[in-house]
């Protein structure tokens, strides 16, 4: 016989082990699988652990509002160090065309009553005393918004999730997909069975093999636009800190559209960028080219970080999609299959908001106006119009 | 003046009295020129380095070989490791107290390009394995880069005072060790295909088939990071010592046998005053008889077996110096506050379970740590993964001694060219040779003395078959045979009275790399022969008209002997010979004179309580082992879950020392190793600071 449980989320990651947390809080038997041998060993585990409310979208905005809550609480709830740091964001200018982009994004954010002010030089410096301020116009400052371990607060949800009920196995990965009458009824991993009525697909990179699986089941198609995009990111020895805000710099230059950085409250830096032209694929092996393209940005924009010395290195993916925002909610024609996917590099920052979400729309039977409209912005099958931002 | 140098050595030259003044907490010291922070800083009795930001706790010197970060010091402000960083005049050093404080930089550095260099092959590692596949690519018209750390060429061999074993025609045996380097660099440096970087650090090899290195010279140690884009890499990057887990591990003065060779042999600092050994391994025993050659009293060694792994003509010239070789013990603990003080030992049974009631204390001031290799592969591992061609060799491909490193180094070499196109075979022989090399010593055999009494004759006192020969290369009447002509077996002696004879002439005695050949010589006296003895400690600690104490091979006591002339031949290289004249009886046992200077360290009974309650397994964390297993315990399978749990191998060195103690903890809580995930690596092989990714080296000024 299969194993029954009423919800089963593909993908132990950002999104899928939140939404568990969530689900088995509300009383649902919750079975989580994944392929890797423990949680968060996905993409979650390369992200770097910006978390910000300050998008230009309004699910996403509302999404990473709840998160913030979540993280900014979490040791005073739940007694983990996840080392949750409010040391906001800031998005630099040194360029009159970065001011005007920025302060254009403003307008849309204060709308949705975001704490971000435009920073002028001098009191930038004050800020972030350690900013190079040769060239420096001023920037976006958003004292709400932090940063913590990927690794610690992946794992601190993870523990409540199954200590909240909910089951983990790992070292299976998915293979098939059961639909009767149009429904989804169960997967199948390598080992053995499954049965639920409502099959989460928070697979990241993967997502679109589940996909797969649901329309060799069901013979209707589906097409989530979902690509994968590669992206490296780093890590610093510790020394004393000195850094509080996450530095987001969105000049573009050769080789990469962005770069952004922060210092864990531990003291080390932890580092990314953005490859331009972007990298699409799955590989995930190291490149030549990154740690030359970051260094010279970093230094550039904090000179002090010159003497300090990289650890490692990694690379993980990205799962875009065609506008920048992710895809949420139940795949119209199949019953019981819930998508959300497609996270862009923000399943992080997302994955506690929308894992609330994602356990209302399997418990209640209906939903807020506030999280209808985020799921219209986020609906699977939307027109791909709009493209966000700052992504 | 520091007082902790090595001002005489039987074997190696002592070095020039110039010196560089730094300072070292405000206070003035002297180095030797290009001499390492942390070679000057033992040699002025330092041995502490700063205390480690987790727990306060003293750390030092650990692998002198840049790849933990145990020795970190602030020089100029700037975190560094000490042991990879030459004192310049002025230099201001400082421990380094919990997490450093970066300095202020004004304004960024000025950023060049980083350089992209293609060649046809890339070693990394100037080692035996890395020199002799140098030299085969060369002769095959090759163009190549070589790379080491170091600043010569020679890896491991620059520290080896020794004679080596293996064959005398196919890899210098009977050679000493520091001398087989300057052979294999010379033929290195002859070769114009071959373009050798020093002072060069590997740091990565990436997906898109390049090589990333930390380029430096004495003039500018921050390096300029050039990346290599090779069409065959040839990996020769050698061995990392292996830890042990026990309370007081992470003690400064318990340090491996590489860290200790270099700091005496490269360096000649006298790093320790009373010396503990554990692990009873070659490298163990041949480091033990280093330290007594450079005046180092060695308090005792520990071997967890009920023999010695390594060969017993090692064990035995500590044996006959009177080392007190502790078979089936074990290390409790390390004890002391800020450093080494004492080892408490333990006998174990045949689990390697300790044996209640036999622990004993012994004072020393180091603890080396000689409990074997593990190979460097991860160069090679992410070469696969980026589809390059890259062949190994020497420890980097499977732990072996050194003549084998040259033979796994020349296939590969051959391996490469062949790669590139080039015509050459790697002949059948050569395969066949490194199995021979890496052969392990066969059993202890019942070997007679030679019957005759007459004339002059060696006596082989080796029992063990060991792949080894420059004894028949040393005699030069070629009466010094294998059966067989195998040069794994126990030598024999083809000399006849009255035939074509021994002639007295001591080369095989001063060559054997054993130091177990003696001849006895009674053509004067046939009641009273004169016993020729090699012997290799400083000079004038033996003269002629001495009463010395004699000792068979394995340092029984026989009797008081005359001394009846002490000399070092010119072809002996530094080997000498002690004569002593002892009754006929037992002419044929005595097989060396013990240390004048000898004595035993008497051992404590009281066990000592080492400082915290737990050994540390992960050292750059200070993550101890009952933190490990409680997590084993509560389920965990995946060492990435554990990176993230309990911080191991997230630290400065990446896991290189601790990655194989969780294994064994994984072991010895009875999980296999199917069952563990193992975790991802990642690059990089060394932290290597900003500035250099942006390419502010002065790449011109290091050429």
């Amino acid at each position: 016989m299969n194993e029954a449980h009423d919800v089963i989320i593909i993908g132990a990651g950002s999104v899928g082990v939140p939404a568990a947390l969530a689900l088995a809080r509300e009383g649902v038997d919750v079975l989580v699988l994944d392929s890797a041998a423990s949680p968060g060993q996905g993409a979650h585990k390369a992200a770097i652990g910006g978390v910000r409310a300050t998008h230009s979208d309004p699910a996403k905005i509302r999404l990473c509002l709840r998160s913030l809550e979540i993280f900014h609480t979490w040791e005073a709830i739940w007694g983990h160090n996840i080392e949750w740091t409010q040391g906001g964001y800031s998005f630099v200018a040194y360029g009159e065309e970065q001011r005007k982009i920025l302060q254009a994004l403003l307008k849309i954010q204060h709308r949705y009553g975001l704490k971000i002010e435009w920073v002028e030089r001098d009191a930038l410096l004050d800020i972030i005393p350690d900013l190079n301020p040769e060239g420096l116009l001023g920037g976006t400052y958003s004292p709400d918004d932090g940063h913590c371990s990927t690794l610690l607060a992946g794992h601190a949800f993870y523990r409540e999730a199954a200590r909240a009920g909910a089951t983990f196995h790992f070292g299976e990965t998915v293979g098939g997909v059961t639909v009767e009458r149009g429904c989804v009824t169960g997967v199948t991993t390598q080992r053995q069975s499954y049965s639920a009525p409502v099959i989460i697909n928070a697979a990241g990179a993967q997502a679109r093999q589940i996909d797969r699986c649901v329309a060799a089941a069901s013979s209707i198609s589906f097409d989530h636009p979902v690509s994968s995009e590669s992206h490296e990111a780093g890590i610093t020895e510790p020394v004393h800190y000195f850094l509080r805000p996450l530095i987001v710099d969105i000049r573009p230059q050769p080789g990469s559209s962005n770069c952004y950085f922060f210092q864990l409250a531990s003291g080390q830096v932890i580092f990314c960028l953005t490859p331009d032209p972007p990298v699409p694929g799955f590989d995930c092996r190291e490149t030549s080219s990154f740690l030359p393209l970051v260094a010279r940005r970093m230094i550039d924009l904090v000179p002090k970080l010159t003497n300090l010395r990289v650890r490692r290195t990694w690379r993980g993916l990205y799962p875009m999609t065609p506008d920048g925002a992710p895809l949420v909610g139940w795949a119209g024609s199949i019953g019981g299959y819930l998508v959300a996917i497609g996270m862009c590099g923000q399943g992080f920052m997302l994955g506690p908001g929308l894992g609330e979400l994602l356990a209302r729309m399997v418990t209640q039977s209906s939903l807020s106006a506030e999280d209808q409209e985020i799921l219209a912005h986020l609906a699977p099958d939307r027109q791909f119009r709009r493209q966000e931002a700052l992504k | 003046m520091a007082p902790y140098r090595i001002e005489s050595h039987p074997i190696l030259p002592t070095r020039s009295l110039d010196t560089v003044s730094f300072s070292w907490r405000n206070r003035p010291f002297t180095a030797r020129p290009g001499e390492m922070i942390a070679s000057a800083l033992f040699a002025h009795g330092i041995r502490t380095f700063g205390h480690h930001p987790r727990d306060g706790t003293p750390q030092g010197l650990f692998c002198a070989n840049g790849q933990c970060a145990q020795c970190l010091v602030l020089a100029d402000g700037k975190p560094v490791k000490a042991c990879m960083t030459p004192v310049t005049r002025g230099l201001d050093v400082f421990p380094l107290e919990g997490l450093p404080t970066l300095p202020d930089v004004i304004r960024p550095p000025a950023r060049g390009r980083i350089e992209t260099v293609r060649t046809p092959v890339l070693i990394l590692g100037g080692g035996p394995a890395g020199l002799s596949a140098a030299i085969e690519i060369g002769q095959q018209g090759i163009a190549a880069i070589l790379v080491d750390d170091k600043d010569q060429l020679g890896g491991k061999l620059i520290l080896q005072t020794h004679r080596f074993f293996g064959s005398a025609e196919a890899v210098y045996a009977g050679t000493r060790g520091i001398d087989i380097s300057m052979k294999l660099a010379a033929q290195v440096d002859a070769r114009s295909e071959i373009t050798v970087w020093l002072d060069s650090t590997a740091v990565g090899v990436f997906s898109d088939r390049k090589v990333g290195i930390l380029r430096r010279s004495p003039a500018h140690r921050e390096g300029a990071y050039v990346l290599v884009e090779p069409e065959v890499l040839v990996v020769a990057t050698g061995a990392r010592e292996r830890s042990l887990i026990f309370p007081g591990n992470t003690l400064p003065g318990v340090y491996g046998a590489g860290a200790f060779q270099t700091l005496v042999n490269r360096d000649l600092v006298r790093a320790a005053e009373k010396l503990f050994i554990v692990g009873g391994g070659n490298v163990g025993l041949i480091t033990g008889y280093h330290a007594l050659q450079a005046g180092i009293a060695v308090v005792g060694l520990v071997e967890a077996l009920p023999e010695c792994g390594g060969y017993k003509v090692h064990a035995d010239k500590l044996r006959r110096l009177g080392v007190p070789l502790h078979k089936s013990h074990t290390v409790l603990s390390a004890n002391g506050r800020e450093k080494v003080t004492s080892i408490t030992i333990v006998g174990v049974d045949a689990a390697r379970k300790p044996l209640p009631g036999t622990a004993r204390t012994f004072q020393c001031d180091t603890i080396l740590m000689a409990v074997g290799l593990h190979p460097v592969n991860e160069f090679t591992a992410e070469a696969r993964s980026a589809d390059m061609t890259v062949f190994d060799a020497g420890d980097a491909q499977s732990i072996a001694e050194a003549s084998a490193a040259m033979f796994t180094g020349k296939i590969a070499g051959r391996q490469a060219a062949r790669a590139l196109g080039a015509d050459v075979e790697v002949p059948a022989s050569w395969y066949a040779a490194v199995e021979v090399l890496k052969s392990r010593p066969g059993a202890i055999l019942a070997r007679d003395p030679p019957h005759r009494n007459r004339g002059v004759f060696p006596v082989f006192h080796c029992t063990q078959e060991i792949p080894c020969n420059p004894c028949t290369a040393a005699c030069p009447r070629q009466l010094i045979r294998f059966p067989d002509n195998d040069l794994r077996h126990l030598p024999i002696f083809l000399g006849e009275p009255g035939g074509t004879d021994c002639t007295g002439c001591e080369r095989c005695v001063t060559l054997c790399p054993g130091l177990a050949i003696t001849l006895v010589d009674a053509r004067s006296n046939p009641e009273e022969p004169v016993i020729a003895i090699p012997y290799e400690l400083a000079a004038g600690t033996i003269v002629a008209g001495d009463l010395v104490t004699v000792v068979d091979i394995e340092g029984r006591v026989l009797a008081e002997a005359p001394v009846r002339e002490v000399s070092v031949a010119l072809h002996a290289d530094h080997t000498g010979i002690v004569r002593v004249g002892v009754p006929k009886a037992m002419a044929k046992q005595v097989a060396g004179v013990r240390m004048p200077t000898a004595s035993v360290e008497r051992p404590t009974y009281e066990t000592v309580q080492p400082l915290g309650d737990d050994a540390i397994v992960c050292r750059c964390e200070r993550v101890n082992a009952s933190e490990i297993r409680s997590h084993i315990r509560a389920g965990c399978r995946d060492v990435n879950e554990l990176k993230t749990l309990a911080r191991v191998e997230m630290g400065a060195c990446g896991g290189k020392t601790c990655a194989p103690l969780i294994n064994e903890i994984f072991r010895e809580e009875g999980i296999s190793p199917e069952e563990v995930t193992p975790s991802t690596h990642r690059g990089l092989f060394i932290e290597v600071p900003f500035d250099a990714f942006a390419g502010t080296g002065k790449l011109e000024e290091t050429h």
